[in-house]
C-alpha cells in the first residue's frame, strides 16, 4: 500500500494539539509580516543577482518557509543559539544579522560576514548567536547538540535550536546525536524543516518512517509535527518544545511542515514535482498572506502595509547595492583566519 | 608432568608486569577457573586463573616482583598422582622466556639481531634531552608516558574550568588505556564525561561545544576510529575559523594512540600522520620523549586552534624524564635535535624515533654521526631545523610508520630539495612502512614496519658506504 500522501505542506489537523494556535497580538502580527517579507525579498533579490551572475557558486533559497524560522525566534530568548544547514540566509536575517552583510558575503566582498571566504552557505555571528551555515548535510545536528552540551556545562538555562531538513533527518549523525542529547538532557530544539524534498528526492521516496515527529521514539524524544506555514503554530510549538528543555528535560523534536517554492539551489530544472503542487501551495497556504489576511481582516488599512513592503524592499535594495559595490577582499586575505 | 603457569600478557603491547599477589598457597588445591593470582601493570590489574586442575606444586615467582617478563613461568601445577619430588622433572624453568623478546619489543629491533644478544631488549628509554626552555638544574621525574599525559590534561583541568574530556571509557573505566586514569575521581563526571560508541557524533558534540570558547580534548580510543569523525575534524573544527571570517574559532584538542600497536591487523593498525598534516587550519602534533607528551600536550590544550594529538600505544608504558616544574610547555612546531652528529641527517616523530636513534647508536659504531632530528609537530613543520641540519650534513633519511605515497616523508624530501638541494650529497631516503595494510602474523608484521636495520641500510646509501 502506498504511503498516504500527506495534504500540501500544512496538513494544519495534524498539528500539535488539533485546534487553531494562539492568535497574535496586532505588534506580534507586524513583527512576524515584517521579518518574513525581509526574508522573501532578500531571497527573491539574491535570485535576481545570482542571475546576473552576482553571486556564484551554491545559492539556496528560502523562500516558502519563511514562517519557520520567524515563529521560532520569537520564541527564543537572548542567548539561545541557532544552527543551520546551508539554506541558512533566512536563518541569519531572522536572528537579526544585517541584510548587507549577508548580501555582501553571498557576493564574496569584504564586507561580508565572513569577509568573503565564507559564501552562502558559511555565515557566522558570534554576537547573535548564529552558529552557520554548514555546508555538509548533517553536521550542523552534532554541532547543535554540542551548543546544547556547553549549555548544561556552563547552567546558563539557554536552548540550542538545530535545524536540519527532511533529507538530513536520514544521516547517522543525527541518530547518534539524539541518543547522546537524551542520555544527557541536553537543551536543544532539534527543528526539522520539512519541505518535503531532499533536493529532488521527495520524503515518500526516501525516509521509512516519514513522520519525522516520530525520529526521536527510539530514545524517548518527545516530538510534535507543526503546521510551519502559520507562523503562529510555529513560535506556540517553539514555545512548548523550549520550556522543556529550560526545564532540564532534555531535547524536543518538531517537524516543521513546510514548502520551498523555489528549487533546491539556482541551478534546480524541478522535475521532480509539478508547477500546480507549487501554485496550490502558494495560494492556499502562503505564510505571508496569512498573516497579511489576518491583518486586513482586522482592519489594518493597505497603506500600513504597503508602509512595511516599502521599507523591507529599501532594506533590501541597499544590501544588494552593498553588495555589488564594496571591494572583493584584499589579496593578503587570502592567507589569515587560517590560524588564530 | 607438572604444568608451568607463565606469566600472561594483558594486552598486546604488555612487556612486562608486576606479580601482586599470589591467592593460592604451594600445596593448594587448584580447580581450573580459580583466580591463582593478580598481576598489575602501571595500566590495569588483572587476575590470573589456573586454567588447569591439581596441586600448587610450587611459586617460582613470589609476590611483590616487579618487572616479570610476559611467558616467564610463574608457577607450577601438578597434575593428580604427582608431588613435589615430580617437579624436578618439569622443564627447566630457566627463565628463557622471560629473556625472549616478547612480540612489541622484538618488533622493534632490527630484523636480524645478532645470536649474542640473548638479553630481552629492555624497552626504549624515551630520550628526553632537555629543551633550552628548561632551566638547567630543574629536577626531573621518571614518568611513563601514559602518566605523563595524564598529569598535562589534570594540570590543564585545574587550571581552566572551561577544560573538559571526553570518550569511550575516559572515566569510570578509567581509560581504554589508562591515560584517564583519575581524572573521574579529582574532577567529576561533568568534566569526565564517557560517551556512548559514537565517533562521528561526540566529535561534533566536542567541535560545537568549542565554537562556544569551551576546551574540549576528545579521545579517540585510537585514529582509526577517527575516520568516522573525520568529517567533523576536517570540514567543521579546521574549516570554520577561516569560512568565518575569523570571526568563529575552536580551541580542541583530538587525541589518542595512533599507528600500528601489535598484532591488531589492518584496521587498527594505520598511521594518519600524513593525512592530518596534510590540513591547513589543523595543527598536528606527534610527540616521542616523556617529556614532550606532557609539554606538548599541554600546550595543545591552550592553543586556541584544533589540534590533532597523536600518540602512540607502543610507548604508552615507556618512562622518562620530565621536568618537575609548575608549568612546563614544550611549543608546538618546534622540532629537537634528539643527537647531534655530522654525517647524516635522520628525521622523524612518534615511534619512528625508536628506529632512529637505534639506527644512530649502529651507524655510530661504524664511525657515521648521525643527527637525529624529532620533529614532535607535524604541522606547522619547523623546516627551519630540518634544512640547518642538512646544510650542515649534506644528506637526509626520513624515518616513518606510514606508507610512503604521500607521506610525511615525502613531504620533508620535497622542503629539502626547496630550500637545500644546493647542499645535497645524495638524493633524501625514505624508510617508511611498506605499501600493504597491516598484517596480522608476527612476521609479517615485522616486515611491514620500518626497522633500524633499513635505516642503517639507508644512512649508509646516502653517505655512499
Amino acid at each position: 500500500m502506498a504511503a498516504p500522501k500527506k495534504a500540501a505542506a500544512g496538513a494544519a489537523q495534524d498539528n500539535i494539539d488539533g485546534g487553531s494556535p494562539p492568535e497574535f497580538t496586532r505588534e506580534q502580527e507586524f513583527k512576524a509580516l515584517r521579518e518574513m517579507l525581509l526574508i522573501r525579498r532578500f531571497e527573491e533579490k539574491a535570485g535576481q543577482l545570482y542571475g546576473m551572475g552576482a553571486i556564484g557558486g551554491f545559492c539556496h533559497l528560502y523562500i516558502g518557509q519563511e514562517a519557520v524560522v520567524v515563529g521560532m525566534q520569537m520564541a527564543l530568548k537572548e542567548g539561545d543559539q541557532v544552527i543551520t544547514g546551508y539554506r541558512d540566509h533566512g536563518h541569519m536575517l531572522a536572528t537579526g544579522m544585517e541584510a548587507n552583510g549577508v548580501m555582501a558575503e553571498l557576493t564574496g566582498r569584504r564586507g561580508g560576514y565572513s569577509k568573503g571566504k565564507g559564501g552562502s552557505m558559511h555565515m557566522f555571528s558570534k554576537e547573535k548567536h548564529f552558529y552557520g551555515g554548514h555546508g555538509i548535510v548533517g553536521a550542523q545536528v552534532s554541532l547543535g547538540t554540542g551548543l546544547a552540551f556547553a549549555n548544561n556545562y556552563r547552567g546558563n538555562n539557554n536552548v540550542s535550536v538545530t535545524y536540519f531538513g527532511d533529507g538530513a533527518a536520514n544521516q547517522g549523525q543525527v541518530y547518534e546525536s539524539f541518543n547522546m542529547a537524551e542520555l544527557w538532557k541536553l537543551p536543544v530544539i532539534y527543528v526539522i524543516e520539512n519541505n518535503r524534498y531532499a533536493m529532488g528526492t521527495s520524503v515518500s521516496r526516501a525516509s521509512a518512517q516519514q513522520d519525522f515527529s516520530k525520529r526521536g521514539a527510539s530514545f524517548n524524544i518527545p516530538g510534535k509535527q507543526v503546521d510551519g506555514m502559520d507562523v503562529r503554530a510555529v513560535k506556540a510549538a517553539g514555545e512548548e518544545a523550549a520550556a522543556w528543555c529550560r526545564a532540564g528535560k532534555g531535547p524536543f523534536i518538531l517537524e516543521m511542515q513546510t514548502y520551498r517554492y523555489r528549487g533546491h539551489s539556482m541551478s534546480d530544472p524541478a522535475k521532480y514535482r509539478t508547477r500546480e503542487e507549487v501554485e496550490k501551495v502558494r495560494h492556499d497556504q502562503d505564510p505571508i498572506e496569512q498573516v497579511r489576511n489576518r491583518l486586513l481582516a482586522a482592519k489594518v488599512s493597505e497603506s500600513d502595509l504597503k508602509a512595511i513592503d516599502a521599507e523591507v524592499r529599501d532594506i533590501v535594495n541597499a544590501s544588494a547595492d552593498f553588495a555589488q559595490h564594496d571591494p572583493e577582499p584584499d589579496a593578503a586575505e587570502l592567507w589569515t583566519d587560517i590560524y588564530r | 608432568m607438572p604444568i608451568q603457569v607463565l606469566m600472561p600478557a594483558l594486552s598486546p603491547t604488555m612487556e612486562k608486569g608486576n606479580l601482586a599477589k599470589w591467592l593460592k598457597k604451594e600445596g593448594e588445591t587448584i580447580k581450573s577457573g580459580d583466580v591463582i593470582a593478580e598481576i598489575e601493570t602501571d595500566k590495569a590489574t588483572m587476575e590470573v586463573e589456573a586454567t588447569d586442575e591439581g596441586t600448587l606444586g610450587k611459586i617460582l615467582i613470589p609476590e611483590g616482583t616487579a618487572d616479570v617478563a610476559v611467558n616467564t613461568p610463574i608457577a607450577t601445577i601438578l597434575a593428580d598422582g604427582e608431588s613435589a619430588a615430580d617437579l624436578a622433572k618439569a622443564p627447566a624453568p630457566a627463565a628463557k622466556a622471560a629473556e625472549s623478546a616478547p612480540p612489541a619489543a622484538a618488533k622493534a629491533e632490527a630484523p636480524a639481531p645478532k645470536s649474542s644478544e640473548t638479553k630481552a631488549a629492555p624497552a626504549p628509554q624515551a630520550v628526553a634531552e632537555p629543551d633550552p626552555e628548561v632551566p638547567a638544574g630543574t629536577e626531573m621525574v621518571t614518568q611513563t608516558i601514559r602518566e605523563a599525559l595524564r598529569d598535562a590534561m589534570a594540570e590543564e583541568m585545574r587550571r581552566d574550568a572551561d577544560v573538559f574530556v571526553m570518550g569511550e571509557e575516559v572515566a569510570e573505566y578509567q581509560g581504554a588505556y589508562k591515560v584517564t586514569q583519575g581524572l573521574l575521581q579529582e574532577f567529576g563526571a561533568k568534566r569526565v564525561i564517557d560517551t556512548p560508541i559514537t565517533e562521528h557524533g561526540f566529535a561534533g558534540v566536542g567541535v560545537g561545544a568549542a565554537m562556544t570558547g569551551l576546551k574540549p580534548i576528545v579521545e579517540f580510543m585510537t585514529f582509526n576510529f577517527a575516520m568516522q569523525a573525520i568529517d567533523q575534524i576536517i570540514n567543521s573544527a579546521a574549516k570554520t575559523l577561516y569560512m568565518s571570517g575569523g570571526q568563529m574559532g575552536c580551541s580542541i584538542v583530538f587525541r589518542g594512540p595512533n599507528g600500528a600497536a601489535a598484532r591488531v591487523a589492518a584496521q587498527h593498525s594505520q598511521d594518519y600522520s600524513a593525512w592530518y598534516s596534510n590540513i591547513p587550519g589543523l595543527k598536528v602534533v606527534a610527540p616521542f620523549s616523556a617529556a614532550d607528551y606532557k609539554g606538548l600536550l599541554k600546550a595543545a590544550i591552550r592553543d586556541p586552534n584544533p589540534v590533532i594529538f597523536l600518540e602512540n600505544e607502543v610507548l604508552y608504558g615507556h618512562t622518562g624524564e620530565v621536568p618537575k616544574l609548575d608549568d612546563f610547555i614544550v611549543p608546538i612546531g618546534k622540532a629537537r635535535i634528539a643527537r647531534a652528529g655530522s654525517h647524516v641527517t635522520l628525521i622523524s616523530w612518534s615511534n619512528g624515533m625508536t628506529y632512529a636513534l637505534k639506527a644512530a647508536d649502529e651507524l655510530a659504531k661504524d664511525g657515521i654521526e648521525a643527527e637525529v632530528i624529532d620533529l614532535r609537530t607535524l604541522r606547522p613543520m619547523d623546516t627551519e631545523t630540518i634544512i640547518n641540519s642538512v646544510k650542515k650534513t649534506g644528506r637526509a633519511v626520513t624515518v616513518e610508520e606510514g606508507w610512503a605515497q604521500s607521506g610525511v616523508g615525502a613531504e620533508i624530501a620535497a622542503r629539502i630539495m626547496e630550500h637545500a638541494f644546493d647542499y645535497l650529497d645524495a638524493p633524501v631516503a625514505r624508510v617508511s612502512g611498506k605499501d600493504v595494510p597491516m598484517p596480522y602474523a608476527a612476521n609479517l608484521e615485522k616486515l611491514a614496519l620500518p626497522s633500524a636495520a633499513e635505516v642503517v641500510e639507508a644512512a649508509k646509501a646516502v653517505c655512499y658506504r
